[in-house]
């Protein structure tokens, strides 16, 4: 009962991170129906912009840890607005094959350039919030999983209230819903879409530091293998679809976790896909999401 | 007589290969009720589209004295320029009141915000009633009333207007026409009607253009435009 307990809190927190990615990508998708590829990438930089921000403030701390997460996510924000304007805006309008190309050109390039820049040898992560562990009954409890589970929450609930209770927010739900009628009501569509390319990001940027808080090891190419999974958890959640994303995310974490804590841990990784063929298979529009007819 | 409203002249649209619209000239005076009326694939689709910034065009349009073409749609609607589009669009699975707040999207002024949407629930107050209610599960009528209204909320001061009665059942078309006139007469918005529907647009209207395979092939006012002969044949129904 405690192991199962244990895992289950381990797996939420695999999967918050997981979550925060996703949700990135099918808002994204939600307003350029396309898959970012080098949103991964993004989750890489954010755990760099950790490492080397967490050297401007005394480790440990709470205060510092916040701060250099803030600035992680701000970076990614920036990043991820320019990368929209000069990779993908050019192509508005253009087959989806094309971008998606591009995408795959833009992941490839921050990987690579990532790995000319700082090396391709990984790094160790800086303990950036205070560290220690504690007993929850029977669970063990590290105040690293405690800081992404609740950053993670926070954030989603900050997401939930922008998306939902802002004038852009409702303006992004409806460039996504119908571009062309978003415009007629005087929405500059450019602008949602570089404000949801800046959100997106700065989610990403905030998982990757917490991955790597976790996972104290950092490498250039660290974004793909969880970015590969976060965007399987999109697709499960129904992509598009903002709290599917979250839940996908944290079904992948947890399913993960427990498969990783059995005999057949070996097929850890696998185990993402293999949800998603089953899911895709009884759902095709995946969990949350519904099978629409869109009316012309 | 004072400068036309709208002035269109020599539109031209193409869509790749095919040509949409071979020189489309019309104009429109401040207050008017204009229709412009014509089948299938004429062209009515593309010159709104085409004036309110969805697809590129050439020849001239001029809004209040300035050139419209080459603006993007949303400095257009910024403008005065409402467009309430074919099939409605209205953004279905935001609610009826989340759907008016988006009309309002470039409207800062709070008070006036409230009493537009006051006039649009004195128009049709049975979008008062569901405000709560997405908007993909209102029947056609009322989507279309919503549309309006949506449009509305952005203080036009000349509306178009893309077939309002296409799958609507005929007690609400009636409705809704009877509004559309409201807004020409009591808001002084002017109004460019497309419509299939001609005999309905001719009665509500003061003037007509017939439009065909991109060309405007007859215009006048209303009431001559229904006794042609040649017009009765085609679109009146005999
Ligand atoms: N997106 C498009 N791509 C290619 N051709 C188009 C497109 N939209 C319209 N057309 C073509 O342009 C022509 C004019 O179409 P338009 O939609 O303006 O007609 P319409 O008068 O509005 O017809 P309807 O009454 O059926 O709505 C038609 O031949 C149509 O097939
Ligand atoms: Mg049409």
């Amino acid at each position: 009962m405690s192991e199962f307990l244990q895992q289950l809190l381990n797996g939420l927190s695999l999967g918050a991170i997981y979550a925060l990615i996703a949700l990135g990508y099918t808002m994204v998708y939600g307003v350029l129906r396309f898959i970012n590829f080098a949103h991964a990438d993004l989750f890489m930089v954010g755990a760099f912009l950790g490492y080397f921000g967490g050297r401007l403030v005394p480790s440990g701390t709470l205060v510092g840890g916040l701060g250099v997460l803030a600035l992680a996510m701000a970076g990614c924000a920036v990043l991820g607005i320019v990368i929209e304007r000069l990779a993908y805006r050019p192509l508005r309008g253009a087959p989806t094959l094309n971008v998606l190309i591009t995408a795959i050109g833009v992941s490839l390039l921050l990987e690579y350039s990532g790995q000319l820049v700082l090396g391709a040898a990984p790094r160790t992560f800086p303990d950036l919030f205070p560290a220690g562990r504690f007993n929850l009954g029977p669970v063990v409890v590290s105040t690293n999983q405690l800081v992404v589970i609740g950053v993670a929450v926070l954030l989603m609930v900050g997401l939930e209230l922008i998306v939902h209770r802002t004038r852009i927010g409702t303006a992004m739900r409806a460039v996504a819903l119908n571009p062309r009628a978003a415009q007629l009501v005087g929405i500059n569509n450019d602008v949602v879409i570089s404000f949801t390319f800046g959100l997106g990001s700065a989610l990403a940027g905030a998982g990757g530091i917490l991955y790597a808080l976790n996972y104290p090891s950092i490498d250039p190419l660290m974004g793909v293998m969880p970015g590969l999974k976060a965007f399987v958890a999109a697709v499960l959640g129904g992509i598009g679809n903002i709290p599917g994303a979250a839940l996908g995310g944290l079904l992948i974490g947890v399913v993960e976790t427990y498969v990783g804590g059995s005999a057949w841990s070996t097929y850890k990784d696998a185990i993402a896909f293999a949800v998603l063929i089953l899911v895709l298979l009884l759902r095709p529009a995946g969990l949350l999401g519904r099978v629409t007819v869109e009316k012309v | 007589m004072s400068p036309p409203l709208l002035h269109v002249s020599d539109l031209q649209v193409s869509y790749g290969a095919i040509r949409a619209l071979s020189g489309v000239s019309f104009s429109i005076a401040a207050g008017e009720i204009v229709t412009l009326i014509g089948g299938n694939g004429a062209g009515k689709t593309t010159t709104l589209r085409a004036l309110s910034g969805l697809v590129r065009a050439s020849g001239t349009a001029e809004f209040d004295g300035q050139t419209l073409l080459g603006q993007p749609a949303h400095r257009i609607v910024a403008r005065g320029l409402g467009h309430v589009p074919e099939g409605r669009m209205v953004f279905a699975n935001l609610t009826v009141a989340e759907n008016l707040a988006m009309g309002a999207y470039l409207d800062r002024d709070r008070d006036r915000v409230t009493r537009n949407r006051e006039e649009v629930f004195a128009l049709f107050p049975r979008l008062r009633e569901r405000l709560r209610q997405t908007a993909g599960t209102l029947s056609g009528g009322e989507q279309q009333m919503l549309a309006i209204g949506r449009a509305l909320m952005g203080n036009p001061r000349f509306l178009m207007l893309d077939e309002p009665s296409l799958g609507i059942a005929p007690r609400l078309i009636t409705t809704i026409f009877e509004q559309i006139v409201a807004i020409n007469r009591q808001r002084g918005i002017t109004i460019l009607l497309v419509e299939q529907n001609a005999n309905l647009a001719l009665e509500v209207s003061s003037r007509a253009y017939v439009l065909e395979t991109g060309r405007v092939v007859m215009s006048g006012p209303s009431p001559e435009l229904r006794a042609d002969p040649r017009l009765k044949a085609t679109y009146l129904g005999g």
